[in-house]
């Protein structure tokens, strides 16, 4: 066997036809899906897709579990939906603006954080969003209780009309297909190497001379601009920015998404994310009940299937293969 | 402070000590590895062997004393910086990336000179340059076969040469290695110790070893280790026969050698 061989087969980095396939078939069926689907429904998907797997970044990657995510997804939604109602930027600078904010953001709490573990990196995560949610509460900009309404959907680069949900839908879905695609090649990168080295064992990663506090601040600070660019997305689709989305139950939320979609598997938390919206959507009727329901979801999800649903698939596939290996 | 290169001993450890909570784990311990031979540490379990490693690779703060590696101070360098002063460490428990392939594990200490480590942009398809390289490492360790293997895959004596050989991807001029042999079995142990020997040849290693046989076929000196404390230091000839080692071995009922 040669090296190159091995190569190829060792990373799983390879764009095989098999893929090449179902990644075409995925995209027409993103293309004439609201056609079917109410495209706003479809696009808040995206949106929290996008959060859930930037999150998962952290989480699946690098193994650090944050308890505050909300304060960048909630974060950017304010400054994009303030940049573009009250100071009249463009859509497409409003959720720059937002996604810059998250970044900055993640550096000042990722540098607060990034050296605690386990639990204790939870619960710092947690204070700090806590106080950003506080500051959210009390600062005038943001509207309080009513947070800000009717942001206003201006034309695209000046130009493109997004006031109809359809056109919009194929923005989202091109915001949401760049956020993925940072994600996938991170994780498939040197840098996602070395993240994946920490994850595994990081007193190994030090002794081969890794300074994984910059790694792990890196990837912080990658996840919060990515989840801000889902934050600021979302702010022009419902033209509203609020305080749910800074609120710790959103730092729930999506912790919920990630793992019942499969943590780690770079497709799990959009699947969890679309699993979770639905419910949110289809029980909305029963009120507080929805609450109770995911409570009992997240609990079966944890305890039946630990992996995830996408965990699960891809472990019983290889159980099959490893078979048919045998 | 000269940091020459050609001092006869590449680390000085002097009056070092560890306290944890009061307890002293290593008491006043002066550790000289002399360039191009291999040191052994042996003691009893709990003599403070392991502590001894991670102070002298600054996974742990020491509560006195000082370190040099090379004539140069490192007593308060971050262990990642220590790997990149070439001392390169193993682990007690054997520490592999388990869910990454056995040459995903070598690379990954192979690709921090391509300089490229941080950047999130790139593919990882970049990184196959190396694999020649690594392939090499992986099969100077007998693991060929199980190269696209994910590590905790691996029987237990492949996972410690797997470690070996990512450690060795480093080029380093002083090994630590931490028990190398614990938990093989007697083919394994042969290999691990013929490894060692080679790959001795331009450098200097230091080991924790329970296998006296081992020891007495490898090591140019040995120090014995009991208690927190240096018991006695010499060839092995020497130490074997010295009674405070034996019964040191015997007092704890302990079933190596
Ligand atoms: N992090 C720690 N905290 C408290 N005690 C420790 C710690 N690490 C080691 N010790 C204690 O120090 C002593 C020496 O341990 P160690 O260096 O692991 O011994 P050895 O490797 O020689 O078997 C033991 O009594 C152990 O319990
Ligand atoms: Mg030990």
């Amino acid at each position: 066997m040669t090296t190159s061989h091995i190569a190829t087969s060792a990373g799983q980095d390879g764009y095989s036809p098999v893929r090449i396939i179902i990644a075409l078939a995925v995209l027409a069926v993103l293309l004439v899906a609201p056609f079917g689907v109410y495209p706003v429904f479809l696009m808040k998907v995206m949106c929290f897709a996008l959060f859930a797997c930037a999150f998962n970044l952290l989480l699946g990657y690098v193994g650090l579990l944050s308890f505050g995510h909300a304060m960048f997804f909630g974060g950017a939604s304010y400054i994009c939906a303030h940049a573009v109602k009250v100071m009249g930027f463009s859509p497409e600078l409003g959720i720059l603006a937002g996604t810059a904010f998250a970044a900055v953001l993640g550096l000042v709490a990722g540098l607060l954080a990034i050296r605690r573990l386990g639990i204790y990196f939870a619960m710092v995560t947690l204070a700090l969003a806590q106080m950003f949610f506080f500051f959210c509460l009390q600062a005038p900009f943001t509207g309080g209780e009513d947070g800000l309404q009717a942001v206003p959907r201006r034309p695209l680069f000046g130009v493109i009309d997004i006031t109809s949900d359809l056109n919009l839908y194929y923005v989202v879905l091109a915001i949401f297909i760049i956020g993925f695609a940072i994600i996938y090649r991170t994780v498939h990168s040197p840098f996602g190497q070395v993240l994946k080295a920490i994850r595994e064992n990081e007193a190994r990663a030090v002794s081969l001379g890794y300074r994984v506090h910059q790694y792990k601040l890196m990837a912080f600070v990658l996840s919060a601009a990515l989840v801000g660019l889902a934050g600021s997305t979302k702010a022009i689709v419902f033209q509203l920015a609020s305080l749910t989305d800074v609120a710790w139950q959103m730092s729930g939320e999506v912790v919920l998404m990630t793992l019942v979609g499969g943590m780690g598997t770079i497709i799990g938390p959009v699947v969890g994310a679309a699993v979770i919206v639905t419910m949110q959507n289809y029980l909305a009727s029963l009120g507080e009940w929805v609450l109770v329901i995911q409570g009992v979801i997240f609990v079966l999800a944890v305890s039946l299937f630990r992996r995830g649903i996408v965990g699960e698939i891809v472990a019983f596939i290889q159980k099959r293969k490893d078979a048919a290996a045998n | 402070m000269d940091t020459v290169s050609d001092v006869p001993y590449i680390v000085e450890a002097t009056g070092l000590t560890k306290e944890f909570k009061g307890f002293a784990a290593v008491k006043n311990v002066d550790l000289r590895i002399r360039r191009h031979t291999i040191h052994a540490l042996i003691g009893p379990n709990g003599a403070g062997k392991t502590t001894c490693f991670n102070l002298i690779t600054k996974f742990l703060e020491p509560t006195r004393g000082t370190i040099r590696l090379n004539g140069r101070d490192i007593t308060r360098t971050k262990p990642a910086d220590i790997a990149r002063l070439g001392m390169v460490r193993s682990f007690q428990i054997s520490a592999t990336f388990g869910h990454m392939s056995v040459l995903e594990n070598v690379r990954v200490a192979l690709q921090r000179p391509l300089g490229t480590s941080f950047h999130f942009w790139k593919s990882e398809s970049s990184l196959s340059a190396l694999n020649d390289r690594a392939m090499q490492l992986i099969a100077d360790v007998d693991l060929t076969q199980y190269a696209n293997h994910m590590a905790v895959e691996l029987p237990y004596g492949r996972k410690r040469a797997l470690e070996i050989a990512t450690t060795l991807a480093l080029e380093p001029e002083m090994l630590l290695l931490d028990e190398p042999t614990s938990g093989m079995g007697r083919e394994d142990i042969a290999r691990t110790s013929d490894l060692i020997k080679r790959v001795s040849e331009n450098r200097t290693v230091l080991m924790v070893e329970h296998n006296l046989s081992v020891v007495a076929n490898l090591s140019d000196r040995i120090t014995v280790l009991a208690r927190g404390e240096i018991l006695t230091e010499g060839p092995y000839a020497e130490v074997s026969k010295n009674p405070q080692v034996i019964e040191a071995y015997m007092g704890t009922g302990h079933g190596h050698g």
